[in-house]
């Protein structure tokens, strides 16, 4: 049901009444953003010395390495848990039933405990044995922030893989297996390329998660943006004050328009998708994927088109 | 075993702190939600492009910079000196008042548009039909994906442990800082959690059941 539908269209009094609470409206919320700077100005944050310190090459570099580092993390992270991801899903629906019970076990224990446990785990776990492993440097914030992304997100894609191997029409893989496909061959060239295919807005939200669980590394001291620029408040006095708001602005802004970029690019190939008059339906970029559960997707999928491979033979 | 057992009222703490964490903020959350998913269907623009603008941008925001804006933003504009458990509750509420925003906004779509109609020719307002028509038939749908919002919100509650707020990533902390094997640790944890994610969903899954109506 599109919005109009829960009012009537206006008519001249409404439509007065409609204009009189849209300048209320924009007031307040004009009124809400003037308190907000007004605020802050008050308190002399937007004072340009405390501005100034963004000129300074240090700082800029220390912003731009933080950046890197993040975009490192999330490239590593992607790429591992993509690959994760297909093998837990390949596993879930192996007939063998052992590795359906191990790979079940798997995605549903780390699904189900929050990440930064797990990353902090890792962390202590690899510190442990941190010359056996031959980490240097900060290696092993890195591995630890990687892993524990991997393991989680790979989890959650594997899930969201399962979904879309699902819903590929039965047809697909009965007519495979009668031109005497083998089950590998049946999986690699008809199923996940179709699966992939339908889920490719849901993976790419997943990625965007995926980007912003980066942020986690703040919480064990690796050097990624949010640390940085946390960093560069902490050992930066301008007048009598560290400028954690200034640098938690710019820092925040670079975060948030990296995620909606991604984000953009879910929904851009969705649309795409849908414009598509042949192939399965594409699922939609924004599902409730409500901090990496994509329980939902799961659901709904299941219900569309319920192909239980593992059966088959 | 024992590990649990020694540090008995450590482990009831932190658990403790993470369930009433996270029942503030889905409160919060929810009252949130609900008010800015009327918000995105109200016939008042600047209200609309609010909520949307609320919703962007909060989604693509990670929550440890929300946190990090609530933590050291916020005092600077209104309430210094709150208590990180309430700049707590106010990142977590924020954050997954968006998500409840949307189930809520796709709820209302799943309602018969013969409803509204009637409720409209029945002479009822905006704010009328909306409280008195929709939301409660929404209710239903939009009740599956609240649980697993929770369950999400449950496991994002572990970033408050990192801003000096006693639940069960703060308790892992502390006893790893002990010395003690982090395995063990783990293990009682992500118990602690199963135990709570799975109380949601079992709660959840009986309030579906209590208000199932056949359509």
């Amino acid at each position: 049901m599109s919005a109009s539908v829960l009012y009537d269209a206006p008519g001249p009094k409404a439509r007065i009444r409609n204009r009189v609470y849209s300048v209320i409206g924009t007031l307040a919320v004009i009124g809400l953003i003037a308190f907000v700077v007004m605020r802050l100005n008050d308190k002399g944050q937007f004072a340009p010395e405390m501005w100034d310190i963004f000129n300074y090459a240090g700082v800029r570099n220390d912003i731009i390495s933080g950046l890197l580092t993040t975009l490192q993390v999330f490239a590593v992270a992607a790429v591992l848990s993509l690959a994760l991801g297909v093998v837990l899903a390949v596993g879930r629906l192996s007939d063998h039933k052992w590795v359906r019970l191990f790979t079940t076990g798997f995605i549903e224990l780390f699904r189900a405990v929050p990440l930064l446990i797990t990353i902090y785990a890792l962390w202590v776990l690899f510190l442990t044995y941190k010359n056996d492993l031959g980490f240097t440097g900060d290696g092993t914030e890195f591995w630890a922030l990687v892993v524990g992304l991997t393991i989680y997100n790979g989890s959650v894609q594997a899930e969201v893989l399962r979904a879309g191997i699902n819903s590929v029409p039965k047809g697909q893989s009965e007519a495979a297996y009668a031109l005497g496909m083998r089950k590998t061959q049946v999986m690699v060239t008809i199923l996940i390329p179709q699966g992939v295919r339908a889920m490719l807005p849901t993976i790419i939200s997943q990625l965007v998660v995926t980007l912003k669980d980066t942020s986690l590394g703040y919480v064990i001291t690796y050097q990624e943006l949010l640390y940085k620029v946390q960093h560069i408040a902490e050992v930066t006095v301008v007048n009598d004050e560290s400028p954690y708001v200034q640098v938690i602005i710019v820092g925040g802004v670079i975060y948030v328009a990296l995620c909606m970029a991604l984000s953009a690019l879910a929904t851009w190939i969705e649309r795409r998708g849908r414009r598509a008059k042949t192939g399965i339906a594409v699922a939609p970029a924004e599902q409730p994927v409500a901090a990496g559960d994509a329980l939902d997707v799961v659901d709904h999928a299941e219900v569309a088109g319920p192909v239980d491979t593992s059966k088959k033979n | 075993m024992n590990l649990l057992f020694d540090y008995f009222p450590e482990f009831r703490d932190g658990f403790l702190g993470t369930l009433s964490l996270t029942a503030a903020s889905a409160a919060l959350a929810l009252i949130l939600g609900i008010i800015m998913a009327g918000f995105r269907v109200s016939p008042i623009p600047p209200l609309r492009a609010f909520g949307t603008a609320w919703v962007t941008l909060l989604r693509n925001t990670p929550l440890t910079l929300l946190f990090l804006i609530t933590f050291f933003v916020m005092p600077q504009i209104l309430f210094p000196g709150t208590s990180p458990y309430k700049l707590a509750v106010g990142a977590l509420g924020c954050y997954t008042s968006t998500f409840i925003c949307e189930a809520v906004r796709s709820g209302i779509g799943t309602v018969p548009i013969g409803q509204a109609e009637a409720a409209r020719s029945l002479g009822m307002t905006f704010f009328q039909t909306l409280r008195m028509i929709i939301l409660p038939q929404a209710t239903r749908t939009v009740i599956p994906p609240l649980s697993s919002i929770f369950i999400a919100l449950t496991k994002n509650s572990a970033i408050a442990g990192a801003f000096s707020v006693t639940e069960l990533f703060s308790v892992s902390k502390l006893l790893s800082d002990k010395g003690y094997p982090i395995g063990w640790i783990f293990l009682w944890i992500a118990v602690a959690y199963l135990v709570i994610t799975f109380s949601i969903s079992g709660l959840f899954r009986l309030l579906e059941r209590r208000m199932e109506v056949s359509r």
